[in-house]
């Protein structure tokens, strides 16, 4: 008896040994993404249709030095001494941003968008305190980067990144000027190679433009943005993919062309997206003249409902008599009618007999608080895609522009069916619909999550077709999620995505027309 | 009886606590082939809330509640040695807002107690216990979903040391654990804790948990006051109007009392009943909590007079 006091202890220490030996590291999906190394380098790309850009001439970047001037020389001597004795922190760094500048940017408005989309806490005489861009680290931190905020600075900077790289390829093509490991043989090179002339360099034309929008979007980070940046040009000349010419023409080019996007940005009418106390008042007085039950606001204390004036955003791929002739949605069932009490039903039996598989589908799209929005959600999808096509730069900013341009031009459609409608919500017309997931601040009709879905889907099925019946799926089920976690009607859900279809629609059009396909 | 101490951590607010005789928290142990088992019933909630340093309410969760039915068992192996396992069921519920109740078969946790060393020196005895266990999940309950959810997800594995002190029938017991928890997985494939994750997986910190307890212990009538502290070794605190997050650095520490009863007609049977409050925390609930429950003992084989 007295042997198994000994084995117990040691049975119990090899089990804590064990389970100490097993790391705790996590993996991240693109954490090991491949160098990016494009099966086409899109040579006359300069020739694509621009979004905002006259042409691609419309800022201008100087001849470059020849690559047998001692100017150019000691900038390749520049990437040899920068080469010598690399630490692990340098190694990372060109591991990372050699997946792809538009990627990695990507995930960073991604990860800002999330740490900024946190609902204001209450002042204490239950009101509630708006961000204040000019002091946008006081609290409530600027921005609140809801979903159409997200949306919003996705597509400018998707938007603006894209033309800046289109006008980037056309003095690729002008100036020709070969990448530094093509010119000099003995420059050791730590990323696939290519025969695209390296000047003005991409990645730094998408480091410029990315940062200065983002003055504009994230003025509160601006430390973390230009560390970012600072590492990633550095990283290029290490990687021998850069020679400093390159960096500096491409990031001046960059920052002109934003100033492009962020003119345009100042005036869309965001900045009184969120309306006013007369406003939503009058949107709630209309809905009761109309013989409905307006929509009222379940948070305690009560909120204001978000950025009520969205809808009267400038969008980018139609003009706003379009959005109100061909998209906006009819008029959702009326609040009396029995095809309403049904939906509501519908929602009540969601909410009491939730199942795993549902709520797994609830949170699985959720997107609630705290994460990068539904279009950040789509961003990602598309990302963890397109890092498997091979794209060039400029192949990758054009897709995720028509995809962003998208996502934002649904949340305009979707804000303005909102806000048109001013539909309660499920849990305000029967108080016995709990929710199982965040129930947003804002009208029920139509889901946003649907129509952004519709979108998204539409579009990435036309830019990679192999995968269309995939994005469609995802998008059923995006939608339905809303139902199942009992903050959406069925109604909201099946005529978001169907408008959301009809947004995507008109990205088809324009990628059918822009010279890339 | 095993505690639910490690399978009912967490944020919505069953906070152990009132850790009851035996557990592998305390000094009792079963005799060679006792068998006792039971069922213990409980109720916590919290309406203030730490968000992390921030004690704050919220009107759209109003008081959030949980009620608890646990199974517990324990068997004497030998004098020295006891095997303990329990599993409960959760439900949870907001008084406010509009968020739906969770409701589940939580975690099945496992304890070995191996009383190492027993010293008298005239009136006081001293005794050293190691204790080993592990917790993990018996249902794919949801995690990603706190304050509601009932549990955390992570399988957990429970080192501790133990000393006691008796003289008389005056006791004083002290223990410290070290819980090592493993990875959970969410429903969603990001999140954003101090940074963006492009995965599901979310490194849990592992976890202290020390407890203080003395009181009385007769033949029938146990009484204890039991002060107990978890702390989280790291982890990140609820970001202001942030959701709660499984990962949070969530630390409490909790007063409280026990008392167990065992009848003298029927000495197989006895009551369990107590309390606590938690007396200051960091991303966790206010929480009152009450336990009660009935346990029964009974030798397998050969009786032997209970000592």
């Amino acid at each position: 008896m007295k042997k198994i006091f000994i084995k117990i202890p040691v049975v119990i220490l090899g089990i804590v040994a064990f389970v100490y030996s097993c790391s705790k590291d996590i993996n991240e999906r693109t954490d090991n993404a491949p160098a990016l190394n494009p099966a086409k380098t899109d040579i006359n790309a300069g020739t694509w249709k621009t979004i905002l850009l006259a042409d691609p001439t419309e800022f201008p970047v100087g001849a470059p030095s020849a690559t047998t001037t001692p100017d150019y020389i000691a900038q390749l001597n520049e990437i040899r001494s920068f080469q010598q004795d690399l630490s692990q922190d340098e190694k990372r760094a060109v591991k990372y941003w050699s997946a792809g500048a538009v990627l990695r940017w990507n995930e960073i408005m991604r990860e800002l968008v999330a740490k900024h989309n946190l609902p204001p806490y209450q002042n204490a005489d239950g009101t509630y305190p708006v961000p204040n861009a000019n002091n946008p680290l006081a609290y409530p931190q600027f921005p609140f980067a809801n979903p159409p905020y997200a949306a919003r600075a996705y597509a400018y900077v998707s938007a603006a990144q894209y033309d800046a790289l289109v006008a980037a390829w056309h003095y690729k093509k002008l100036y020709n000027r070969s990448a530094p490991y093509n010119v000099d043989a003995t420059i050791n090179v730590m990323i696939p190679r290519s025969d695209l002339p390296s000047y003005p360099s991409e990645d730094a034309v998408i480091a410029g433009v990315t940062t200065e929008l983002m003055k504009l979007l994230f003025p509160g980070d601006q430390d973390f943005i230009q560390l970012k940046a600072e590492e990633h040009k550095r990283a290029r000349i290490i990687a021998g993919a850069n020679v400093r010419s390159d960096l500096e023409a491409g990031e001046a080019l960059g920052k002109a062309v934003a100033q492009k996007f962020v003119a345009r940005a100042r005036t869309d009418r965001a900045g009184t997206a969120g309306g006013s106390a007369a406003i939503w008042s009058q949107m709630e007085q209309d809905c009761i003249a109309r013989g409905e039950a307006p929509w009222k606001s379940m948070d305690s204390p009560a909120r204001p409902p978000m950025l009520p004036l969205f809808g009267k955003v400038r969008t980018f791929l139609f003009d706003s008599l379009t959005m109100v002739t061909q998209i906006r949605p009819v008029a959702p069932p009326s609040t009396s009618s029995q095809k309403f009490i049904d939906e509501t039903k519908e929602v009540l039996y969601y909410s009491q007999n939730p199942t795993r598989e549902r709520i797994r589908i609830v949170h699985a799209w959720a997107d609630g608080v705290a994460t990068s929005t539904p279009p950040g959600h789509w961003n990602s999808i598309a990302a963890d895609d397109f890092i498997k096509q091979n794209f060039s730069e400029v192949r990758w900013a054009r897709n995720m522009a028509l995809l962003n341009m998208s996502l934002m031009d649904a949340a305009v459609v979707c804000w303005d069916a909102k806000f048109t409608y001013f539909n309660p919500r499920p849990s305000q017309v029967d108080p016995n619909i709990k929710t199982l997931t965040g129930l947003p601040n804002f009208p029920s009709y139509i889901s946003g999550h649907s129509t952004f879905s519709g979108a998204a889907a539409t579009i990435l099925g036309h830019i990679i077709p192999a995968r269309a019946n995939d994005y469609n799926e995802m998008a059923n089920e995006a939608s339905l999620s809303r139902l199942y976690g009992a903050i959406h009607y069925r109604s909201d859900c099946e005529i978001g995505l169907a408008c959301g279809k009809k947004i995507g629609g008109f990205a088809i059009n324009r990628a059918k027309t822009d010279g890339a396909e | 009886m095993a505690s639910r101490l490690w399978i009912v951590l967490f944020f919505a607010g069953t906070f152990p606590g009132a850790a009851f005789a035996q557990t592998e928290m305390d000094a009792i142990m079963m005799n060679k082939t006792q068998f006792c088992n039971g069922f213990m019933y409980g109720y916590s909630s919290w309406e203030n809330y730490w968000e992390g340093t921030f004690k704050r309410d919220n009107e759209n969760l109003g008081r959030v509640s949980t009620q608890s039915l646990m199974y517990m068992a324990n068997y004497g192996i030998t004098d020295n040695l006891n095997i303990m396992a329990g599993a409960p069921y959760i439900w949870t519920k907001a008084s406010a807002g509009t968020m739906a109740g969770m409701k589940g078969v939580q975690d099945i946790s496992v304890f070995i107690k191996w009383k190492a060393i027993t010293k008298t020196f005239g009136k006081n005895r001293v005794s050293a216990f190691a204790i080993g266990g592990l917790s993990t999940p018996l249902s794919d309950y949801v995690i990603d979903f706190l304050p509601m959810s009932v549990g955390l997800g992570s399988t957990n594995l429970i080192a501790r040391g133990m000393l006691d002190y008796q003289r008389g029938r005056f006791t004083i017991t002290g223990s410290a654990a070290y819980v090592r928890r493993s990875n959970i997985e969410l429903d969603r494939d990001s999140y954003y804790d101090t940074e963006l994750r492009l995965t599901n997986e979310v490194r849990m910190p592992d976890a202290a948990h020390y407890q203080l307890r003395t009181g009385y212990r007769g033949k029938y009538l146990i009484a204890e006051a039991i002060l107990t502290n978890w702390t989280t070794l790291g982890g990140f605190d609820i970001t202001k109007n942030n959701m709660p997050f499984p990962s949070n650095r969530m630390n409490a520490t909790m007063a409280g009392a026990n008392i167990k009863y065992t009848l003298k007609k029927l000495p197989q049977l006895s009551l369990i009943a107590g309390g606590n409050y938690t007396v200051a925390g960091r991303n966790m609930g206010q929480a009152i909590a009450f336990n009660a429950g009935a346990f029964y003992a009974f030798y397998f084989g050969k009786s032997k007079q209970s000592n």
